[in-house]
C-alpha cells in the first residue's frame, strides 16, 4: 500500500485527508488570529453608531474618516509617537552598538576569559536586584526622567547577545578569521569590515526586536518617566485608551449636549483608530524582515 | 607569536594571549559597564530587604532588622493570596499554552502549500508584536458590557450580558486565551525551525517500514525536537513565579483584584506608590529566590529524565 515514490499524484487516500485536516486547522488559526485584528480596523473605519449597534462583522459600515480626523488633531498622540520614535532611534543604535562588539568578542574562541563574561551576562537572567533596588540605582545616579532612562535598562539583552554570539561563530569561519589575522588585519578592521558585513541577516532581526522592544515599552516609562512631555506613547496610549482620559479631545462647544452625545459615541472608534495608528509602524516592518527569523537565527538561540 | 605552545612561563609568556587581544577587551567593555551599573549594583542594594530602609540615610546606612519583613509578607494572609494568583496564571498559561505552539508547528509542518503555509506562519506571528496597552485595550474594546462584539454575539443566544473586564473569575481565562492568541504563533516559531532540521531520510526510513503521517509525527517528529521541547519547558516553569507586571497591571480595576493582584503588581504598589521600599524588595527578593530553586530543581529533573537540560 505505501508506494515509497515521493511523486505527489500516487499519494494514498488517507493521506490526503489527513492533508485536508492539517490545512483546514491552520485555516482555523489563520482566522482566529487575524479576524480580531481585522475587526479593530473595519470599526475604525466605520460609523461609531453601526459599531455599538454590532453591525460591523465582516466590512465597515458607513464608511467614515472622521475618526482619524479626531486622532489626527489630537496632540499628546503626536508628542508621544515622536518621543517614541526618537527613544528608538537612538536606543536601537545604542542597544547595538553595545550588543555586536561584546557578542563578537564572546565569540572567539582565542578570547580569554570569555566563559566568565558570559556567565555573568546569564546569571541576570535569572536573578535581579528587583524593582526598588533598580529604581534607587537610577534615581542615584540622576537617570530618572531623563533619555538615559528610556535608552540605558535592557541595553543589552541576553537573548539578543547569545543570538548574534551563536551567529557569529557558526557563520563566519574561524579559520577564514585567523587567516585575516596572519594577513596583519586587526581585530577591529576584522570585525567592522568581514564579520559585521556578513552577519546582516542576523543584525535585521536584532534590530528589529530591539526597536519593537523600544516601541512597546511601557513599565520602564512608569516607573522612571515624570514629565509628560517625555512620556512615550505607550503611556499616552494607556491614559486614553484604558483610564479614558479624553478630556482635551471633548472640549470646544461642549455645552452643546448634541455635540456631547456624538463625540461620546465617537470615543469607541476612536479608540479603534489610535490601535491602528500607534501599531502600525512594528506592523509593517516586521514581515519586510520576517524572512530572517526562522533559518539560523532562532535555533542558534537555543543551541547555545 | 602564532604558537603559545612554546612558552618558557615566563610572566610575559603567559600575558601573551591576553596582550594579543588586547583590543576585544575594548570590545565587551561597553556592555559590561551597562551590566555593572543596571543589574549588578542594584544586586547591592538587596540589602535593604533585611534593613528599614530610610532614604535620608542611604542603603549603607539604615538599620537592621532581620527577616521582619520576610515575616511580615509570610504571616499575612494577602501573601498566600497573592502567591495563589501568581501561581494560577503561570501554571494555566504553561498547560494550555505550552503544547499549542508545538501541536500548530507539527500541523503546519504537514501543510504542502509553500504560500499557505507562509501566510499563516506571517499572520501567526503579527498578534506577537502588539504592546500590551494596545492588546488590553482591545480586550476591553472587545469585551465592553454594552458595546463590545462578544457580548452582542452571545446576546443573540440569549446570553449575558457580562461585565467581563471587571469579574475575578473571568480575569485568568481572558488572560490566558488572549496570551495564547498573542504568542501562540511566535512560540512556534522554535519549534517549526527545528522541525526543519528534522533527517529526511529518517522519515524515508519510516516510509519503507509503513509507516503512515501520524505514526511518523509520533516517532520521527516529536523525539527529533524533544531536545528543545525540555530546554523550552525548563525556561517556561523556571519562571513559574514570574508573572509580567504589565498586562496583570493594566488589566487590574476594583473589582477584579481578587485574582488579578499578584506578586509583580502588588511589588510595584507597595514599592512606588506606598513607599514601602524594604517591604517590596523583601518579597521581589522572596520571589526571586523561590524561581532560581524551581529552575534549578526542573532543570535536574529534566536532566536526569532525558540528558537535555540548560547546564
Amino acid at each position: 500500500m505505501r508506494n515509497g515514490t515521493q511523486g505527489a499524484s500516487l499519494r494514498s487516500w488517507d493521506d490526503r485527508v489527513f492533508d485536508g485536516i492539517a490545512v483546514a486547522l491552520c485555516a482555523l488559526v489563520l482566522v482566529m488570529v487575524a479576524y480580531p485584528l481585522y475587526y479593530v480596523i473595519i470599526c475604525s473605519f466605520s460609523d461609531p453608531n453601526a459599531v455599538n449597534m454590532g453591525k460591523v462583522v465582516f466590512w465597515p459600515s458607513g464608511f467614515t474618516l472622521e475618526g482619524y480626523q479626531t486622532i489626527m488633531d489630537y496632540q499628546p498622540i503626536w508628542v508621544g509617537y515622536r518621543n517614541t520614535i526618537f527613544y528608538a532611534i537612538v536606543g536601537t543604535a545604542f542597544n547595538l552598538a553595545l550588543t555586536l562588539p561584546c557578542a563578537y568578542a564572546l565569540s572567539r574562541p582565542d578570547f580569554k576569559g570569555r566563559n566568565v563574561i558570559m556567565m555573568l551576562f546569564t546569571f541576570t537572567m535569572f536573578f535581579s536586584g528587583g524593582t526598588i533596588p533598580t529604581y534607587l540605582v537610577m534615581k542615584n545616579l540622576k537617570l530618572l526622567d531623563s533619555i538615559w532612562a528610556m535608552i540605558l535598562p535592557g541595553a543589552v539583552n541576553v537573548m539578543n547577545l547569545i543570538i548574534a554570539r551563536t551567529y557569529f561563530a557558526s557563520s563566519v569561519p574561524y579559520e577564514i578569521q585567523e587567516a585575516a589575522m596572519i594577513d596583519g588585519c586587526s581585530n577591529r578592521k576584522l570585525f567592522v569590515s568581514i564579520v559585521l558585513p556578513l552577519s546582516m541577516p542576523m543584525i535585521a532581526v536584532i534590530m528589529l526586536y530591539y526597536l519593537v522592544t523600544h516601541w512597546n515599552v511601557y513599565f520602564r516609562a512608569l516607573l522612571y518617566m515624570s514629565s509628560p512631555s517625555k512620556y512615550p506613547l505607550q503611556l499616552y496610549l494607556r491614559n486614553i485608551l484604558l483610564l479614558d482620559q479624553m478630556l482635551d479631545m471633548m472640549e470646544g462647544d461642549a455645552e452643546a449636549i448634541e455635540a456631547m452625545t456624538r463625540r461620546l459615541q465617537m470615543r469607541a472608534s476612536i479608540k479603534y483608530g489610535i490601535v491602528v495608528v500607534s501599531s502600525m509602524p512594528v506592523l509593517i516592518l516586521y514581515p519586510l524582515l520576517q524572512k530572517y527569523f526562522a533559518k539560523g537565527v532562532m535555533v542558534g538561540a537555543v543551541k547555545g | 607569536m602564532r604558537n603559545p605552545a612554546v612558552s618558557d612561563g615566563s610572566l610575559r609568556e603567559r600575558l601573551r594571549p591576553y596582550a594579543r587581544n588586547v583590543d576585544l577587551y575594548l570590545f565587551v567593555v561597553p556592555a559590561l559597564v551597562y551590566l555593572f551599573l543596571y543589574c549588578y549594583l542594584p544586586m547591592y542594594g538587596i540589602q535593604i530587604a533585611f534593613k528599614d530602609f530610610r532614604i535620608g540615610m542611604g542603603i549603607w546606612d539604615s538599620p537592621w532588622v532581620g527577616l521582619k519583613h520576610f515575616e511580615k509578607f509570610l504571616g499575612n494572609s494577602t501573601s498566600r493570596q497573592l502567591i495563589w494568583n501568581t501561581l494560577r496564571l503561570s501554571l494555566m498559561t504553561l498547560v494550555f499554552g505550552f503544547p499549542l505552539p508545538i501541536v500548530f508547528a507539527l500541523l503546519l509542518n504537514e501543510v504542502r502549500y509553500p504560500r499557505f503555509k507562509k501566510v499563516v506562519q506571517t499572520v501567526s506571528y503579527a498578534p506577537h508584536f502588539i504592546s500590551t496597552v494596545v492588546l488590553v485595550s482591545m480586550l476591553s474594546l472587545f469585551l465592553d458590557s454594552n458595546n463590545g462584539i462578544v457580548n452582542k454575539l452571545i446576546g443573540l443566544f440569549g446570553i449575558g450580558p457580562y461585565n467581563f473586564m471587571s469579574s475575578s473569575a473571568w480575569f485568568p481565562n481572558i488572560y490566558v486565551i488572549s496570551d495564547i492568541w498573542q504568542n501562540l504563533g511566535w512560540n512556534a516559531v522554535i519549534y517549526i525551525s527545528a522541525l526543519a532540521g528534522v533527517d529526511i531520510e529518517l522519515h524515508e526510513a519510516a516510509k519503507i517500514d509503513g509507516a503512515n503521517r501520524l505514526q511518523r509525527i509520533c516517532h520521527v517528529d516529536i523525539p527529533s525536537i524533544f531536545p528543545t521541547i525540555a530546554i523550552m519547558l525548563i525556561l517556561q516553569t523556571g519562571n513559574l513565579m514570574t508573572v509580567g507586571f504589565e498586562k496583570a497591571y493594566l488589566m487590574q480595576n476594583a473589582l477584579n483584584t481578587g485574582t488579578s493582584e499578584i506578586i509583580s503588581t502588588y511589588v510595584y504598589k507597595m514599592g512606588l506608590l506606598y513607599n514601602q521600599y524594604s517591604y517590596s524588595t523583601a518579597i521581589n527578593l522572596f520571589n526571586s529566590v523561590v524561581n532560581c530553586i524551581l529552575l534549578v530543581t526542573v532543570n535536574g529533573i529534566v536532566r536526569r529524565l532525558s540528558d537535555s537540560g540548560l547546564w
